[in-house]
């Protein structure tokens, strides 16, 4: 790391600095996507740091949600879409057969650009996913959804009314919605895909003020359009291109000093 | 570089640089008839200098506060980011090499009816002749964002230095054999000193010039040799 970078990282405390040392959570290995014939990604390799946050950026098009949606398997939805390699969580290749798809999405919950409440009560909303994978008495579902609610700093907006319907929330307050119901299946991993492009810079704020503790308890990977997001809320970074990684490395490093022109062009607003 | 898919952005970093550039021109031609002001005794020329200093204010502010505001508005990273942050810091450093140059004009014309021995004077005018080296080259490197020219006007300042240490012995020298001669002696001794800090603003400026190409700051100690405070003209001397 540049002196640069390592009193950048210090000056914002030891939480912002990438910690190098942390256990990789999920390894990419050669990791190629086809949608028909399309080839979306190309021998992907990457490693995700355990409770660290990474950011994928890159121009629209060039792969990052794709390879997002690989980490749960989402896009095994439609049968014309689909991935060869390994992406080993914690040792365990997701994309071989014999993994349950349904108890990977608990381990690797995702928040999609539009918040998704249910057209259910608040309470209701969370539950709903928590019953899908267990079956919890009364009381402690309660004790799972305000514990949830809180994690997603909504608990004190909303503990009044959680019988009210969810879609009556703003578009801020539906999103950490999203992230409670999320939160509330304990995953190990959150997939956070452009979680704020549709919210105002109140609530951007608050979901980069969660993303940032969520950190302490969960590995994140984050797919955003906006650079200066990138640069305050995450760790590592990856810049991809067409399909490709063309730079991953941390933070600091790649917003201050890019190793690779492309990158720097990318990020300084040169080309798009 | 390639430009920025925004036109206006790269029109407001060329107006920094140009800012930048008209301040470096000014600096170097106060620095340079400052000496000559000294030198020839040309007391008009040294009231240019001072007056001259005004605008390198002004044109200070004027890049500092642009480069806030493209901070503000444009939220520059990387290279566009160190661009900006060098902006401010080298017009900083040439506002001040403006400063020390008029400080040098006010002493010209503090001396101007002095007896001054040639042979200190003639040392004075060869200091400045090599800080003027390497803030021009400083000031190319600048235009032309070359850290090789940088760092070689960051090695030099050594001999500046040197210079200064010996100037300063021959100038105790001088008052401790006719205490008439301590006015000018200690007017002299301050536009040394003053050559020798404009040196000092050179290589920050190449500091600069090394960051905002490679994104690294140079952390090696920098060649000093000062010595002039220890110096001392002890009896025995």
């Amino acid at each position: 790391m540049s002196p640069i970078a390592v009193n950048t990282a210090a000056s914002l405390g030891t939480n912002a600095a990438a910690n190098l040392s942390a256990p990789v959570r999920i390894a990419v290995k050669n990791l190629n996507f086809y949608y028909g014939d399309a080839r979306a990604l190309k021998d992907i390799n990457l490693d995700f740091h355990d409770r660290q946050v990474t950011a994928l950026i890159g121009p629209s098009g060039c792969g990052k949600s794709t390879l997002l949606r690989t980490f749960n398997r989402i896009y095994s939805l439609y049968p014309e879409q689909r991935a060869t390699g390994e992406i080993l969580l914690d040792g365990r290749n997701v994309l071989s057969n014999g993994i349950d798809v349904n108890e990977l999405r608990a381990r690797v919950g995702m928040v999609f650009q539009k918040p998704t409440p249910f057209p259910m009560s608040i309470y209701d909303n969370i539950a709903f996913g928590i019953r899908l994978y267990e079956k919890l008495p009364k009381s402690e579902l309660d004790d799972r959804i305000e514990e949830s609610l809180r994690k997603a700093a909504l608990w004190d907006e909303v503990k009044d009314k959680l019988r009210q319907s969810g879609m009556g929330l703003s578009g801020g307050q539906q999103q950490r919605l999203c992230i409670a119901r999320t939160v509330a299946q304990r995953p190990e991993v959150i997939l956070f895909d452009e979680p704020t492009s549709a919210l105002d810079p109140i609530s951007t704020g608050k979901i980069e003020e969660l993303i940032e503790q969520l950190r302490a308890e969960f590995t994140i990977v984050i797919v955003t359009h906006n650079m200066q997001q990138a640069a305050r809320i995450s760790q590592f970074t990856a810049f991809m291109y067409l399909g490709e990684v063309v730079e991953f490395g941390e933070t600091t490093k790649i917003f201050m000093n890019p190793n690779k022109k492309q990158t720097q062009d990318y990020i300084t607003g040169r080309f798009g | 570089m390639s430009e920025h898919i925004v036109s206006s952005y790269d029109a407001e970093l060329q107006d920094l640089r140009r800012r930048i550039s008209e301040m470096g021109g000014i600096a170097e031609k106060m620095l340079v008839e400052s000496i000559v002001a000294l030198v020839r005794r040309d007391t008009p020329l040294a009231q240019a200098v001072i007056a001259a200093d005004a605008r390198l204010d002004v044109l200070q502010r004027e890049i500092e506060e642009h480069a806030i505001l493209m901070i503000a508005r444009r939220q520059p990273l990387a290279v566009d980011l160190r661009e900006t942050i060098s902006a401010i810091r080298v017009s900083g450093d040439v506002e001040r090499i403006g400063d020390l140059a008029k400080n040098i004009g006010k002493r010209a014309l503090a001396i101007s009816g002095q007896f001054q021995p040639q042979k200190i004077v003639t040392g004075v005018q060869h200091m400045s002749d090599l800080v003027q080296g390497q803030l021009k080259d400083v000031l190319d490197a600048y235009a032309g964002q070359d850290p090789k020219v940088a760092l070689d006007v960051w090695q030099r300042d050594g001999q500046i230095d040197s210079l200064y240490t010996s100037l300063f012995r021959e100038l105790l020298t001088y008052m401790m054999e006719d205490p008439r001669n301590i006015s000018f002696c200690t007017h002299l001794l301050f536009v040394a000193k003053n050559i020798e800090r404009i040196g000092d603003h050179t290589t920050n400026i190449a500091e600069t010039i090394h960051y905002l190409v490679t994104g690294e700051n140079l952390t090696l100690d920098r060649p000093k040799n000062d010595r002039s405070s220890f110096a001392t003209l002890d009896s025995e001397v």
